[in-house]
Protein backbone atom coordinates (compact mmCIF):
# COMPACT_ATOMS: atom_id res chain seq x y z
CA UNK A 1 0.00 0.00 0.00
CA UNK A 2 1.46 3.67 -0.85
CA UNK A 3 1.24 6.30 1.38
CA UNK A 4 -1.86 8.89 1.16
CA UNK A 5 -0.41 11.71 0.90
CA UNK A 6 2.45 11.86 -0.96
CA UNK A 7 1.55 8.30 -3.07
CA UNK A 8 5.66 7.31 -3.20
CA UNK A 9 6.68 5.55 -0.64
CA UNK A 10 5.03 1.99 1.25
CA UNK A 11 2.73 3.16 4.12
CA UNK A 12 3.65 2.08 7.16
CA UNK A 13 2.42 4.34 9.77
CA UNK A 14 -1.78 3.72 10.01
CA UNK A 15 -3.32 6.21 11.97
CA UNK A 16 -7.46 6.87 12.57
CA UNK A 17 -8.38 10.29 13.44
CA UNK A 18 -11.79 11.55 14.59
CA UNK A 19 -12.14 14.94 14.60
CA UNK A 20 -15.72 16.11 15.41
CA UNK A 21 -17.62 13.27 14.63
CA UNK A 22 -15.95 11.92 11.45
CA UNK A 23 -13.70 9.00 11.22
CA UNK A 24 -10.85 8.61 8.68
CA UNK A 25 -8.22 6.76 8.11
CA UNK A 26 -5.18 6.97 6.82
CA UNK A 27 -2.02 4.92 5.57
CA UNK A 28 1.10 6.93 5.57
CA UNK A 29 4.57 6.43 4.80
CA UNK A 30 7.21 7.29 7.62
CA UNK A 31 7.82 11.15 6.47
CA UNK A 32 4.66 12.47 5.86
CA UNK A 33 3.63 10.77 9.20
CA UNK A 34 5.79 12.82 11.22
CA UNK A 35 4.42 15.20 9.48
CA UNK A 36 0.89 14.86 10.00
CA UNK A 37 2.23 14.29 13.78
CA UNK A 38 2.58 17.92 14.40
CA UNK A 39 -0.77 18.65 13.25
CA UNK A 40 -1.95 15.56 15.27
CA UNK A 41 -0.86 18.01 18.16
CA UNK A 42 -3.00 20.15 16.86
CA UNK A 43 -5.90 19.16 15.94
CA UNK A 44 -7.17 22.11 14.41
CA UNK A 45 -5.88 23.12 10.77
CA UNK A 46 -4.73 25.95 11.30
CA UNK A 47 -3.91 27.19 7.67
CA UNK A 48 -7.69 26.75 7.33
CA UNK A 49 -8.50 29.15 10.18
CA UNK A 50 -6.13 31.41 9.71
CA UNK A 51 -7.21 31.82 6.03
CA UNK A 52 -11.30 31.71 7.18
CA UNK A 53 -10.01 35.04 9.00
CA UNK A 54 -10.10 37.18 6.41
CA UNK A 55 -13.82 36.75 6.58
CA UNK A 56 -13.91 38.86 9.87
CA UNK A 57 -12.37 41.79 7.70
CA UNK A 58 -13.81 44.40 9.50
CA UNK A 59 -12.25 43.77 12.68
CA UNK A 60 -8.90 42.75 11.03
CA UNK A 61 -8.45 45.35 8.97
CA UNK A 62 -5.79 42.80 6.90
CA UNK A 63 -3.70 45.79 4.89
CA UNK A 64 -2.26 47.49 8.11
CA UNK A 65 -1.99 43.77 9.87
CA UNK A 66 0.09 42.34 6.99
CA UNK A 67 2.63 45.24 7.19
CA UNK A 68 2.76 44.62 11.26
CA UNK A 69 6.24 43.37 12.81
CA UNK A 70 6.43 41.98 16.32
CA UNK A 71 8.66 44.59 17.82
CA UNK A 72 10.03 41.79 20.27
CA UNK A 73 11.13 38.99 18.03
CA UNK A 74 10.62 40.53 14.25
CA UNK A 75 7.65 38.62 13.25
CA UNK A 76 5.50 39.55 10.54
CA UNK A 77 2.02 38.32 10.06
CA UNK A 78 2.82 37.16 7.05
CA UNK A 79 5.08 34.46 8.93
CA UNK A 80 2.42 33.78 11.60
CA UNK A 81 0.24 33.01 8.79
CA UNK A 82 2.98 30.79 7.07
CA UNK A 83 4.28 29.16 9.86
CA UNK A 84 0.87 28.90 12.35
CA UNK A 85 3.26 29.86 15.31
CA UNK A 86 3.51 33.10 16.80
CA UNK A 87 6.89 34.01 17.75
CA UNK A 88 7.11 35.38 21.16
CA UNK A 89 5.02 36.43 24.02
CA UNK A 90 4.97 40.31 22.72
CA UNK A 91 3.48 38.72 19.33
CA UNK A 92 -0.36 38.58 21.68
CA UNK A 93 -0.41 42.04 21.42
CA UNK A 94 1.00 43.05 18.52
CA UNK A 95 -1.53 40.97 16.66
CA UNK A 96 -3.92 41.07 18.93
CA UNK A 97 -6.82 42.29 16.95
CA UNK A 98 -6.16 39.41 14.26
CA UNK A 99 -5.40 36.40 17.49
CA UNK A 100 -8.77 37.51 19.52
CA UNK A 101 -11.26 37.02 17.28
CA UNK A 102 -8.83 33.57 16.07
CA UNK A 103 -8.43 32.16 19.93
CA UNK A 104 -12.68 32.44 19.46
CA UNK A 105 -12.86 30.39 16.73
CA UNK A 106 -10.27 27.64 17.66
CA UNK A 107 -11.60 27.78 21.24
CA UNK A 108 -15.00 28.94 21.82
CA UNK A 109 -13.69 31.75 24.02
CA UNK A 110 -11.07 34.39 24.00
CA UNK A 111 -10.50 34.65 27.67
CA UNK A 112 -8.16 32.61 30.18
CA UNK A 113 -10.34 31.35 32.91
CA UNK A 114 -7.44 28.49 34.46
CA UNK A 115 -4.73 28.75 37.04
CA UNK A 116 -2.92 31.95 36.95
CA UNK A 117 0.58 32.19 38.41
CA UNK A 118 1.40 33.25 41.84
CA UNK A 119 2.79 36.40 41.30
CA UNK A 120 0.14 37.96 39.95
CA UNK A 121 -2.02 39.94 42.04
CA UNK A 122 -5.48 38.85 43.41
CA UNK A 123 -6.90 42.08 42.07
CA UNK A 124 -6.40 40.80 38.30
CA UNK A 125 -7.12 37.50 39.17
CA UNK A 126 -10.60 37.90 40.05
CA UNK A 127 -11.12 40.38 37.49
CA UNK A 128 -10.12 38.05 34.70
CA UNK A 129 -11.89 35.84 36.35
CA UNK A 130 -15.06 37.96 36.20
CA UNK A 131 -14.52 38.75 32.20
CA UNK A 132 -14.16 35.04 31.26
CA UNK A 133 -17.39 33.81 33.25
CA UNK A 134 -19.13 36.94 31.11
CA UNK A 135 -17.75 35.81 27.97
CA UNK A 136 -18.97 32.22 28.76
CA UNK A 137 -22.47 33.58 29.51
CA UNK A 138 -22.57 35.51 26.86
CA UNK A 139 -21.68 32.36 24.61
CA UNK A 140 -24.15 30.01 26.61
CA UNK A 141 -27.34 32.94 25.94
CA UNK A 142 -26.27 32.74 22.18
CA UNK A 143 -26.37 28.92 21.79
CA UNK A 144 -29.49 28.87 24.63
CA UNK A 145 -27.84 26.62 26.93
CA UNK A 146 -29.97 28.66 29.58
CA UNK A 147 -29.25 26.37 32.70
CA UNK A 148 -25.77 26.64 32.02
CA UNK A 149 -26.07 30.34 31.60
CA UNK A 150 -28.18 31.04 35.42
CA UNK A 151 -25.09 29.03 37.12
CA UNK A 152 -22.48 31.48 35.02
CA UNK A 153 -24.70 34.63 36.02
CA UNK A 154 -24.59 33.34 39.86
CA UNK A 155 -21.06 32.64 39.76
CA UNK A 156 -20.47 36.24 38.66
CA UNK A 157 -22.79 37.95 40.94
CA UNK A 158 -21.14 35.95 43.60
CA UNK A 159 -17.24 36.83 42.69
CA UNK A 160 -18.33 40.65 42.24
CA UNK A 161 -20.20 40.55 45.82
CA UNK A 162 -16.99 39.46 47.11
CA UNK A 163 -15.02 42.18 45.37
CA UNK A 164 -17.66 44.81 46.51
CA UNK A 165 -17.70 45.48 42.66
CA UNK A 166 -20.41 47.16 41.18
CA UNK A 167 -21.62 46.37 37.80
CA UNK B 1 20.49 7.62 36.36
CA UNK B 2 21.59 7.48 32.94
CA UNK B 3 19.67 7.29 29.13
CA UNK B 4 20.40 3.52 29.54
CA UNK B 5 18.78 2.64 32.69
CA UNK B 6 15.77 3.40 31.32
CA UNK B 7 15.91 0.24 29.01
CA UNK B 8 14.92 -2.16 31.76
CA UNK B 9 12.98 0.29 34.15
CA UNK B 10 9.68 -0.31 34.71
CA UNK B 11 8.14 3.05 33.57
CA UNK B 12 4.94 4.01 36.13
CA UNK B 13 3.09 3.63 32.62
CA UNK B 14 3.95 0.05 32.24
CA UNK B 15 2.51 -0.68 35.93
CA UNK B 16 -0.70 -1.83 34.75
CA UNK B 17 -2.22 -1.12 37.75
CA UNK B 18 -4.43 2.30 39.18
CA UNK B 19 -7.65 2.67 38.64
CA UNK B 20 -9.75 1.28 35.19
CA UNK B 21 -6.29 -0.12 34.35
CA UNK B 22 -8.26 -3.42 32.36
CA UNK B 23 -9.07 -0.58 30.03
CA UNK B 24 -7.42 2.64 30.58
CA UNK B 25 -3.66 1.99 30.18
CA UNK B 26 -2.17 5.69 31.16
CA UNK B 27 -3.00 9.23 31.78
CA UNK B 28 -1.08 12.05 30.89
CA UNK B 29 -0.76 16.15 31.28
CA UNK B 30 1.23 18.37 29.66
CA UNK B 31 1.74 22.12 30.85
CA UNK B 32 3.48 24.51 28.04
CA UNK B 33 5.20 27.39 29.43
CA UNK B 34 7.90 29.93 27.84
CA UNK B 35 9.47 32.26 30.07
CA UNK B 36 8.55 36.28 29.54
CA UNK B 37 10.95 38.66 27.13
CA UNK B 38 12.33 35.70 25.17
CA UNK B 39 11.58 33.91 21.42
CA UNK B 40 9.65 30.68 21.46
CA UNK B 41 12.40 28.44 20.57
CA UNK B 42 11.45 27.42 17.36
CA UNK B 43 11.71 31.11 16.37
CA UNK B 44 14.67 31.88 18.52
CA UNK B 45 17.89 30.43 16.57
CA UNK B 46 21.12 28.75 18.11
CA UNK B 47 21.94 31.58 20.36
CA UNK B 48 18.82 32.27 21.91
CA UNK B 49 17.94 28.62 22.29
CA UNK B 50 21.35 28.09 24.17
CA UNK B 51 20.03 31.33 26.38
CA UNK B 52 16.68 29.56 27.01
CA UNK B 53 18.70 26.17 28.07
CA UNK B 54 20.85 27.97 30.38
CA UNK B 55 18.26 29.83 32.28
CA UNK B 56 16.19 26.71 32.70
CA UNK B 57 18.97 23.73 33.40
CA UNK B 58 19.53 24.93 37.12
CA UNK B 59 15.99 25.81 37.68
CA UNK B 60 15.71 22.28 37.21
CA UNK B 61 18.13 21.22 39.14
CA UNK B 62 17.19 22.82 41.86
CA UNK B 63 13.86 21.14 41.76
CA UNK B 64 12.32 18.91 44.53
CA UNK B 65 10.58 17.02 42.25
CA UNK B 66 13.64 16.44 39.62
CA UNK B 67 16.73 15.26 42.27
CA UNK B 68 16.90 11.80 41.01
CA UNK B 69 16.10 12.87 37.05
CA UNK B 70 18.62 12.73 34.40
CA UNK B 71 18.88 15.78 32.03
CA UNK B 72 19.72 14.87 28.33
CA UNK B 73 20.79 17.28 25.84
CA UNK B 74 19.75 16.02 22.45
CA UNK B 75 22.72 17.15 20.34
CA UNK B 76 24.71 14.43 22.61
CA UNK B 77 22.61 11.54 21.85
CA UNK B 78 22.64 9.23 18.93
CA UNK B 79 19.72 8.40 16.69
CA UNK B 80 19.17 5.24 18.10
CA UNK B 81 18.67 6.90 21.67
CA UNK B 82 16.46 9.53 20.49
CA UNK B 83 14.53 6.82 18.37
CA UNK B 84 14.62 4.78 22.15
CA UNK B 85 13.03 7.79 24.02
CA UNK B 86 10.17 8.41 20.87
CA UNK B 87 9.46 5.06 21.80
CA UNK B 88 8.88 5.71 25.47
CA UNK B 89 6.67 9.05 24.71
CA UNK B 90 9.27 10.89 26.37
CA UNK B 91 10.18 13.42 23.36
CA UNK B 92 8.04 14.19 20.06
CA UNK B 93 9.14 13.75 16.70
CA UNK B 94 9.75 17.62 16.37
CA UNK B 95 12.04 17.55 19.45
CA UNK B 96 14.03 14.39 17.88
CA UNK B 97 14.41 16.08 14.64
CA UNK B 98 15.12 19.50 16.19
CA UNK B 99 18.75 21.42 15.57
CA UNK B 100 20.20 23.28 18.00
CA UNK B 101 20.08 23.03 21.96
CA UNK B 102 17.46 21.00 23.15
CA UNK B 103 17.29 19.09 25.85
CA UNK B 104 14.85 16.86 27.86
CA UNK B 105 14.49 15.74 31.31
CA UNK B 106 13.45 12.98 32.84
CA UNK B 107 12.48 11.68 36.28
CA UNK B 108 12.48 8.62 38.29
CA UNK B 109 10.25 5.81 36.58
CA UNK B 110 9.44 8.05 33.85
CA UNK B 111 6.74 9.85 35.86
CA UNK B 112 7.80 13.22 35.28
CA UNK B 113 9.14 14.40 32.07
CA UNK B 114 10.06 17.59 30.57
CA UNK B 115 11.34 18.82 27.21
CA UNK B 116 13.42 22.08 26.92
CA UNK B 117 13.04 23.99 23.67
CA UNK B 118 10.82 21.99 21.43
CA UNK B 119 8.51 24.67 19.75
CA UNK B 120 7.79 26.06 23.20
CA UNK B 121 10.37 27.06 26.00
CA UNK B 122 9.28 23.92 28.16
CA UNK B 123 6.85 21.16 27.50
CA UNK B 124 6.33 19.64 31.52
CA UNK B 125 4.71 16.13 31.25
CA UNK B 126 3.21 14.14 33.82
CA UNK B 127 2.15 10.13 33.46
CA UNK B 128 0.45 7.95 35.58
CA UNK B 129 -0.78 4.47 35.19
CA UNK B 130 -4.96 3.54 34.49
CA UNK B 131 -7.27 6.42 34.53
CA UNK B 132 -5.88 9.27 37.06
CA UNK B 133 -5.66 12.75 35.64
CA UNK B 134 -6.43 13.93 39.14
CA UNK B 135 -3.48 12.54 40.95
CA UNK B 136 -1.67 13.79 37.14
CA UNK B 137 -2.94 17.24 37.36
CA UNK B 138 -1.90 17.29 41.69
CA UNK B 139 1.73 17.45 40.77
CA UNK B 140 2.29 18.53 37.35
CA UNK B 141 0.34 21.69 39.63
CA UNK B 142 3.16 21.39 41.75
CA UNK B 143 6.01 21.00 39.75
CA UNK B 144 3.99 24.48 37.54
CA UNK B 145 4.55 26.35 40.87
CA UNK B 146 8.29 25.49 41.77
CA UNK B 147 9.29 26.29 38.40
CA UNK B 148 7.53 29.30 38.36
CA UNK B 149 9.32 30.69 41.46
CA UNK B 150 12.72 30.38 39.36
CA UNK B 151 11.81 31.22 36.25
CA UNK B 152 9.13 34.43 35.08
CA UNK B 153 6.59 32.37 32.66
CA UNK B 154 4.96 34.65 29.86
CA UNK B 155 1.44 35.02 31.27
CA UNK B 156 -1.25 37.47 30.55
CA UNK B 157 -4.25 37.92 32.45
CA UNK B 158 -6.39 38.15 29.41
CA UNK B 159 -4.96 34.57 27.53
CA UNK B 160 -3.25 33.02 30.22
CA UNK B 161 -0.09 31.39 29.34
CA UNK B 162 0.87 32.61 26.32
CA UNK B 163 2.56 29.59 24.13
CA UNK B 164 4.12 29.10 20.64
CA UNK B 165 1.15 27.87 18.99
CA UNK B 166 -2.16 29.52 19.60
CA UNK B 167 -3.76 26.15 19.80
CA UNK B 168 -1.76 25.36 23.42
CA UNK B 169 -2.81 29.31 24.68
CA UNK B 170 -4.83 29.89 27.83
CA UNK B 171 -4.21 26.94 30.44
CA UNK B 172 -1.66 25.21 27.74
CA UNK B 173 -2.65 21.92 29.21
CA UNK B 174 -2.97 18.85 27.06
CA UNK B 175 -4.34 16.22 28.68
CA UNK B 176 -4.88 12.25 27.66
CA UNK B 177 -6.02 9.06 28.68
CA UNK B 178 -4.85 6.13 26.51
CA UNK B 179 -7.21 3.52 26.25
CA UNK B 180 -7.23 -0.32 24.95
CA UNK B 181 -11.03 -0.92 23.71
CA UNK B 182 -10.47 -4.18 21.95
CA UNK B 183 -14.26 -5.25 21.98
CA UNK B 184 -15.16 -1.98 20.71
CA UNK B 185 -12.97 -2.62 17.96
CA UNK B 186 -14.13 -6.13 17.26
CA UNK B 187 -17.79 -5.25 17.68
CA UNK B 188 -17.57 -2.60 15.12
CA UNK B 189 -18.56 -0.25 17.74
CA UNK B 190 -16.43 1.53 17.84
CA UNK B 191 -16.83 4.52 15.14
CA UNK B 192 -20.16 4.60 16.68
CA UNK B 193 -19.68 5.08 20.45
CA UNK B 194 -16.96 8.06 19.38
CA UNK B 195 -19.62 9.54 16.98
CA UNK B 196 -22.57 8.95 19.79
CA UNK B 197 -20.59 11.13 21.58
CA UNK B 198 -21.42 14.49 22.27
CA UNK B 199 -19.60 17.22 21.05
CA UNK B 200 -17.16 17.63 23.83
CA UNK B 201 -14.53 19.35 22.52
CA UNK B 202 -12.57 16.07 22.91
CA UNK B 203 -10.44 14.69 20.04
CA UNK B 204 -9.98 10.92 19.63
CA UNK B 205 -7.31 9.28 17.65
CA UNK B 206 -6.56 5.55 17.19
CA UNK B 207 -2.67 4.19 17.63
CA UNK B 208 -2.36 1.40 14.47
CA UNK B 209 0.75 -0.12 14.84
CA UNK B 210 3.32 -0.15 11.80
CA UNK B 211 2.55 -2.46 9.26
CA UNK B 212 -0.85 -2.94 7.10
CA UNK B 213 -3.88 -3.70 9.43
CA UNK B 214 -2.10 -3.69 12.34
CA UNK B 215 -3.98 -2.47 15.62
CA UNK B 216 -3.18 -2.64 18.89
CA UNK B 217 -6.76 -1.60 19.75
CA UNK B 218 -5.25 1.96 21.35
CA UNK B 219 -7.08 4.64 21.30
CA UNK B 220 -5.60 8.16 22.70
CA UNK B 221 -8.68 10.62 24.18
CA UNK B 222 -7.06 14.52 24.71
CA UNK B 223 -9.00 18.11 25.00
CA UNK B 224 -9.44 20.11 22.23
CA UNK B 225 -9.70 23.47 23.22
CA UNK B 226 -7.32 24.82 26.32
CA UNK B 227 -8.57 28.48 26.74
CA UNK B 228 -11.73 29.84 28.47
CA UNK B 229 -12.41 26.99 30.92
CA UNK B 230 -10.48 25.94 33.75
CA UNK B 231 -7.84 22.78 34.09
CA UNK B 232 -10.48 21.37 36.46
CA UNK B 233 -13.43 22.25 34.07
CA UNK B 234 -10.86 20.50 30.94
CA UNK B 235 -10.02 17.75 32.85
CA UNK B 236 -13.91 17.17 34.13
CA UNK B 237 -14.54 16.85 30.75
CA UNK B 238 -12.11 14.28 29.43
CA UNK B 239 -13.48 12.17 32.43
CA UNK B 240 -16.98 12.33 31.57
CA UNK B 241 -15.88 11.21 28.24
CA UNK B 242 -13.63 8.24 29.15
CA UNK B 243 -16.01 6.75 31.67
CA UNK B 244 -18.42 6.58 28.89
CA UNK B 245 -16.58 4.68 26.44
CA UNK B 246 -14.80 2.65 29.43
CA UNK B 247 -18.14 1.79 30.42
CA UNK B 248 -18.66 1.37 26.50
CA UNK B 249 -16.34 -1.05 26.37
CA UNK B 250 -16.86 -2.78 29.39
CA UNK B 251 -20.49 -3.97 27.51
CA UNK B 252 -18.95 -5.16 24.78
CA UNK B 253 -16.74 -7.45 26.13
CA UNK B 254 -19.57 -8.58 28.03
CA UNK B 255 -21.35 -9.30 25.31
CA UNK B 256 -18.85 -10.39 23.48
CA UNK B 257 -17.98 -12.98 26.13
CA UNK B 258 -21.80 -14.01 26.06
CA UNK B 259 -22.31 -14.37 22.62
CA UNK B 260 -19.13 -15.34 21.04
CA UNK B 261 -17.18 -16.90 23.79
CA UNK B 262 -15.62 -20.05 21.82
CA UNK B 263 -14.56 -17.44 19.10
CA UNK B 264 -13.22 -15.00 21.49
CA UNK B 265 -11.16 -17.39 23.59
CA UNK B 266 -10.19 -19.04 20.29
CA UNK B 267 -8.68 -16.04 19.51
CA UNK B 268 -6.76 -15.16 22.37
CA UNK B 269 -5.40 -18.56 22.86
CA UNK B 270 -3.90 -18.78 19.23
CA UNK B 271 -2.74 -14.82 19.99
CA UNK B 272 -1.16 -16.16 22.97
CA UNK B 273 0.15 -19.76 21.01
CA UNK B 274 1.88 -17.59 18.54
CA UNK B 275 3.38 -15.44 20.12
CA UNK B 276 5.37 -18.04 22.73
CA UNK B 277 6.40 -20.17 19.42
CA UNK B 278 6.97 -17.47 16.71
CA UNK B 279 10.47 -17.63 15.08
CA UNK B 280 10.17 -14.07 13.22
CA UNK B 281 8.05 -11.27 14.48
CA UNK B 282 6.82 -8.11 12.73
CA UNK B 283 5.99 -5.34 15.64
CA UNK B 284 2.52 -4.73 13.72
CA UNK B 285 1.67 -8.20 14.29
CA UNK B 286 3.12 -8.47 17.68
CA UNK B 287 1.23 -5.63 18.53
CA UNK B 288 -2.16 -7.06 17.42
CA UNK B 289 -1.63 -10.21 18.90
CA UNK B 290 -0.32 -8.55 22.57
CA UNK B 291 -3.82 -6.46 22.74
CA UNK B 292 -5.61 -9.68 21.98
CA UNK B 293 -3.77 -11.62 25.09
CA UNK B 294 -4.40 -8.13 27.46
CA UNK B 295 -7.68 -9.04 26.93
CA UNK B 296 -7.30 -12.24 27.81
CA UNK B 297 -5.63 -11.30 30.62
CA UNK B 298 -8.53 -8.81 31.10
CA UNK B 299 -11.67 -11.62 31.25
CA UNK B 300 -9.82 -14.22 32.91
CA UNK B 301 -8.59 -16.24 30.58
CA UNK B 302 -4.97 -15.84 30.37
CA UNK B 303 -4.49 -16.55 34.07
CA UNK B 304 -0.46 -17.01 34.49
CA UNK B 305 0.28 -13.45 33.04
CA UNK B 306 -0.54 -9.82 33.97
CA UNK B 307 -0.90 -6.63 32.54
CA UNK B 308 2.94 -5.08 33.42
CA UNK B 309 4.32 -7.98 31.83
CA UNK B 310 2.49 -7.51 28.39
CA UNK B 311 3.10 -3.55 28.59
CA UNK B 312 6.23 -4.46 28.72
CA UNK B 313 6.21 -6.51 25.94
CA UNK B 314 4.28 -3.71 24.23
CA UNK B 315 7.30 -1.18 24.71
CA UNK B 316 10.18 -3.65 24.56
CA UNK B 317 9.21 -5.10 21.02
CA UNK B 318 9.55 -1.96 19.20
CA UNK B 319 12.52 -1.22 17.21
CA UNK B 320 15.00 0.83 19.33
CA UNK B 321 14.22 -0.90 22.17
CA UNK B 322 15.15 -4.24 20.78
CA UNK B 323 18.57 -2.43 19.28
CA UNK B 324 19.20 -1.24 22.74
CA UNK B 325 19.03 -4.53 24.31
CA UNK B 326 21.11 -6.18 21.56
CA UNK B 327 23.54 -2.84 21.64
CA UNK B 328 23.53 -3.16 18.16
CA UNK B 329 22.35 -1.72 14.74
CA UNK B 330 19.69 -4.29 13.52
CA UNK B 331 18.36 -4.62 9.72
CA UNK B 332 14.14 -4.92 10.04
CA UNK B 333 14.60 -8.74 9.30
CA UNK B 334 17.22 -9.55 12.08
CA UNK B 335 14.75 -7.39 14.50
CA UNK B 336 12.03 -9.44 13.74
CA UNK B 337 13.81 -12.59 14.58
CA UNK B 338 15.24 -10.75 17.93
CA UNK B 339 11.88 -9.59 18.52
CA UNK B 340 10.44 -13.14 18.50
CA UNK B 341 13.12 -14.18 20.82
CA UNK B 342 12.57 -11.48 23.33
CA UNK B 343 8.48 -12.56 23.31
CA UNK B 344 9.13 -16.31 23.90
CA UNK B 345 12.18 -15.61 26.45
CA UNK B 346 9.13 -13.54 28.57
CA UNK B 347 6.25 -15.65 27.65
CA UNK B 348 7.89 -18.64 28.89
CA UNK B 349 9.52 -17.63 32.27
CA UNK B 350 5.89 -16.32 33.56
CA UNK B 351 4.02 -19.76 33.22
CA UNK B 352 3.65 -20.76 36.87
Amino acid sequence: MLCDICGKKEATVHITEIIDNKMTELHLCEECARKKEASIEHPFSLADLLGGLTDIGTILEPAKMVQKKCPGCGLGYNDFKKIGRLGCDRCYETFKEALDPLLKRIHGSNRHLGKFPVSQPRKVKVKTKIEGLRARLERAIQVEKYEEAIKLRDQINALEKKKGYKR
Amino acid sequence: MKLDDLLYQDSEWLRGTGPQSEIAMSSRIRLARNMEGLPFSHWAGKNKEEEILSLIEPAIHSSDYLKNAVFLRLDELSGLDKQFLLERHLISHEHAEGKNHKAVVISDREIISIMINEEDHLRIQVLQSGFNLLEAWKLISKIDRELEKKLNFAFNSRWGYLTACPTNVGTGMRASVMLHLPALVMAKQIGKVLQALDKLSIAARGLYGEGTEASGNLFQFSNQITLGHSEEELLDNIERVVRQVVAHEDEARRVLMSRNQERISDRIWRSYGTLKSARLISSSETTVLLSMVRLGIDVGLLKTLNRAQVNRLFILSQPAHLQKIEKKTLTPMRRDVKRADLIRKELSEHIS
